[in-house]
């Protein structure tokens, strides 16, 4: 019988675990609040939480004595969810800034295979032949939005390790700037077409010693000069542009290209762009949709940052869980004979569980909030960079958004609900007469 | 030694607690193991000792230009210069671009430069006289379960052929093999011969990726490439010329910096973990005070007492470091024997093991001195008077 019962605990515990925790993660943001309304509804209208909100308040009060233990609690939590939120945040900064490259409405040619532009060969000819599609959209004057575009590597020293890393340097065409109406100068000016003038991007500006509006900077044995700062928010920013031209003819490209940007009619045009190009036998090109590759670029690196990072928060929450569950064993305890008394003036089980399990909750939430927010703080447009597609630095900001704060929100219940579930039973297990007699 | 016991039992004294915070230990450790596997396996591309005698020399305006085949008898004829070799970074895809390994064209005397990859001397002359030979590395064959005789399709990248195939096919006709376990990672390379790469590529025919040096004397490996670099000033190939590590370190450092997102990682984790058992440590020795007073009556020293409860702290982390790194060292050899060795991790071995170690105990005498020092101060009287 007695070990019937304990089965019986033991799976009811195990499904008191996993239960909360599954639906914590599947449940969407607004049942949150719903949830935390419900319970304190059901304290101040039932019997039973009238019961329960008077225990749960003695312990609350108690707390403070507890300081120490309670911290543990609260800066554990904390520090799962602020290594869990930065890391997820790298990934989501990385993601986002390469997702804000593309649009459904322009679309990438490049060599068949290449995969990425620093690999790709075009002749001119394939160059004119694309720009010439139907679906191609004319601008005012009649020509097609299309620039053909020369992407190079060149290493330069970065500011913060002062060794070379690789910078990219683009060739862009006239019409590249109506192809990217969301780039902007913020200092100095365009560079003019046929001159060795450069325009560097707000991300390569700041990791790059030398590229200040002004200065002069070597490239393949030739200078060339800095005229402008331009910032794009997007993987561009990594850039450094100048004429296709120019760059082609310092690099002995001759009148080669890596890659066709064009803008389309609308996105709706961009299979019969597609089709178009690939039933031209003259063509042994690939075309994307800009949004498509460069939504692909970011795919690997994305991924393993998040099971990094989940994986770091799994084991991180385990030893957190582990702290919490000590925590509050210490603190039923401590409380061993005051509850004992509770019960034998006539409170029931529950309200003792729902009080302990609360006080961790609570604890819980201060401690997931505290570690968002450590990490909002520190870690929000963080810049970081890495190697790129392009075999050169992508510049990019962490983003802490309002769905990750949720997420370490939710982890940090989790660990609540877990480590304040077993010592609440203990708690409400306790012998009443054992109970009363401990010191 | 002889109050090991002792120690013991009072860590078993409240079974739960101590269960509860090794187990917290071995988390934190266990995520230890696995970081440091992961940093380690990076910091060591820069200093292994084999390669100290080979300058890599690439293009001074990046490395993905390629240079002119005319240095190959100027920097052969450079003094202190052993052997010369060259290679060229293909690219090519097999299958799926997820399936990423490294694919490089590389010229006849290549492998004696490297001479701890090892090959066997047939299949040596094989890749010789093979046009399309290829060999890889021990680990990738396993990994694509390639066998010898097999043909092996890669979609060139960069390199279509002349006509405008896309698509290469190599035979594998040598597998090699490299037996320091922290070299593994170059098992993961297919080499396949220079002379077809540059007949058969559409472009580019006659340049050269990079150029591999032996130095006759490792000590003058710097005026070496020093003197390489002369060789091509104020050309339009400017060349750069360090050593293989210098070169693989800078290539790595590219992608971020591993340590400091490790070293922050550890930094939260250890910060928790001695919040956590200090924590721990300190309600023990509250509880304990009696106790310690009756040890004291009977005539232990001030100093055993600091001792004893000391011990007990380090011991417990000691025994949950273990258990973590232990774990991290199962995780690790399933996580390299599932995805190759090629991935970065270090097998967790000694360098790792004593690094926790000495952390561990570390941390148990930071978490046990002041419950210690409050064990060695109690008044006896006051403490088994409860007060």
């Amino acid at each position: 019988m007695s070990f019937m019962r304990k089965v019986g605990v033991g799976l009811g515990a195990v499904a008191g675990v996993v239960v909360p925790v599954v639906v914590l993660v599947l449940l969407p943001w607004w049942m949150l609040p719903a949830l935390a309304v419900l319970v304190a509804a059901w304290m101040a209208f039932t019997r039973v939480g009238q019961q329960a909100w008077s225990v749960t308040r003695v312990g609350l009060a108690t707390i403070l004595q507890r300081l120490g233990s309670s911290l543990v609690v609260v800066i554990g939590i904390a520090g799962v969810v602020g290594v869990l939120v930065a890391l997820l945040a790298m990934a989501e900064g990385f993601k986002a800034t390469l997702r804000q490259s593309g649009t459904d409405d322009t679309a990438i040619v490049i060599r068949a295979g290449a995969l990425t532009e620093l690999n790709s060969v075009l002749d001119h000819d394939t160059a004119t032949l694309v720009s010439q599609a139907p679906q191609v959209l004319k601008n005012a004057t009649g020509a097609p939005i299309a620039s053909a575009e020369l992407v190079l590597v060149a290493s330069l020293p970065k500011k913060s390790t002062g060794a070379d890393a690789n910078v990219e340097i683009r060739g862009i065409g006239e019409r590249a700037w109506d192809l990217r109406p969301q780039t902007r100068i913020i200092a100095g000016r365009r560079f003019n077409a046929g001159l060795r003038e450069l325009i560097v991007g707000k991300g390569a500006r700041a990791q790059f010693t030398g590229l200040d509006v002004g200065s002069t900077l070597k490239l393949n044995g030739q200078l060339w000069t800095v005229v402008g700062e331009f910032d794009s928010g997007d993987a561009n920013n990594s850039d450094l542009w100048a004429d296709t031209a120019v760059v082609g003819s310092t690099y002995r490209r001759g009148s080669s290209t890596t890659s066709i940007t064009v803008k389309l009619t609308d996105a709706a045009a961009f299979d019969a762009f597609k089709a178009g190009l690939a039933s031209d036998r003259r063509l042994q090109i690939d075309t994307f949709t800009t949004r498509d590759y460069y939504n692909r670029q970011s795919e690997n690196l994305s991924n393993v940052i998040t099971v990094l990072g989940t994986t770091v928060g799994i084991i991180m929450a385990l030893g957190a869980v582990f702290g919490a569950l000590n925590t509050m064993y210490a603190a039923v305890a401590t409380r061993t004979r005051e509850i004992a008394t509770l019960r034998a003036i006539g409170f029931r089980g529950t309200p003792v569980v729902v009080s302990v399990m609360l006080e961790t909750v609570l604890l819980a939430i201060l401690g997931g909030g505290t570690g968002a927010l450590i990490a909002w703080a520190i870690f929000d447009n963080y810049t970081a960079s890495t190697l790129g597609a392009n075999f050169s630095q992508v510049v990019f900001n962490f983003k802490v958004s309002p769905q990750l704060l949720l997420k370490g929100l939710k982890w940090a219940l989790a660990i609540g609900v877990i480590g304040g579930l077993f010592p609440a039973m203990r708690a409400a297990r306790m012998p009443v007469t054992s109970g009363l007699r401990e010191l | 030694m002889k109050y090991l016991p002792l120690v013991l039992a009072a860590l078993f004294r409240r079974k739960t607690r101590t269960l509860l915070t090794l187990l917290s230990v071995l988390a934190a450790f266990l995520l230890f193991g696995l970081l440091d596997s992961v940093r380690s396996a990076f910091a060591q591309v820069g200093s292994t000792v084999v390669g100290v005698d080979r300058l890599i020399t690439v293009s001074k305006v990046s490395f993905t230009l390629s240079l002119p085949k005319s240095l190959l008898e100027r920097i052969e004829a450079t003094p202190g210069v052993a052997a010369v070799s060259y290679a060229n970074w293909f690219g090519g895809v097999y299958q799926d671009p997820k399936n990423f390994f490294a694919n490089e064209a590389v010229a006849e005397n290549f492998f004696d430069l490297y001479p701890e990859w090892k090959l066997p001397a047939q299949q040596r002359q094989a890749f010789h006289d093979t046009r399309t030979g290829a060999v890889v590395g021990e680990s990738l064959a396993r990994e694509f379960n390639w066998k010898l005789g097999d043909k092996i399709p890669l979609q060139a990248t960069i390199f279509p052929q002349k006509g405008g195939a896309n698509t290469w096919t190599f035979d594998l006709v040598g597998i090699f093999h490299v037996a320091d376990e922290k070299l593994k990672g170059n098992e993961q390379i297919l080499f396949f011969n220079w002379k077809y790469f540059d007949e058969a590529r559409a472009f580019g025919n006659g340049n050269i990726g990079w150029y591999v040096t032996k130095v006759a004397n490792r000590d003058q490996a710097n005026q070496v490439a020093q003197a390489v670099d002369r060789l091509s000033a104020n050309s339009e190939h400017e060349t750069k010329t360090q050593s293989e590590q210098a070169f693989a370190a800078s290539f790595v450092s590219q992608f971020a910096d591993i340590g400091l997102i490790v070293g922050a990682i550890m930094g939260a984790v250890f910060f928790t973990l001695v919040l956590l058992t200090g924590n721990t440590m300190a309600q023990a020795v509250r509880e304990r005070v009696p106790e310690l007073a009756v040890l004291k009556t009977i005539g232990f020293s001030n100093r055993s007492v600091l001792g004893l409860v000391l011990s007990e702290a380090v011991i417990m982390l000691l025994i949950g470091s273990a258990a973590g790194l232990l774990i991290a060292g199962v995780v690790v050899g399933g996580v390299r024997a599932k995805m190759g060795e090629g991935i970065p991790m270090l097998p967790i071995r000694g360098a790792i093991w004593s690094r926790g170690l000495v952390i561990a105990v570390l941390i148990g005498l930071l978490v046990g001195v002041l419950p210690a020092l409050r064990g060695m101060r109690l008044r006896i009287v006051d403490a088994l008077a409860g007060r």
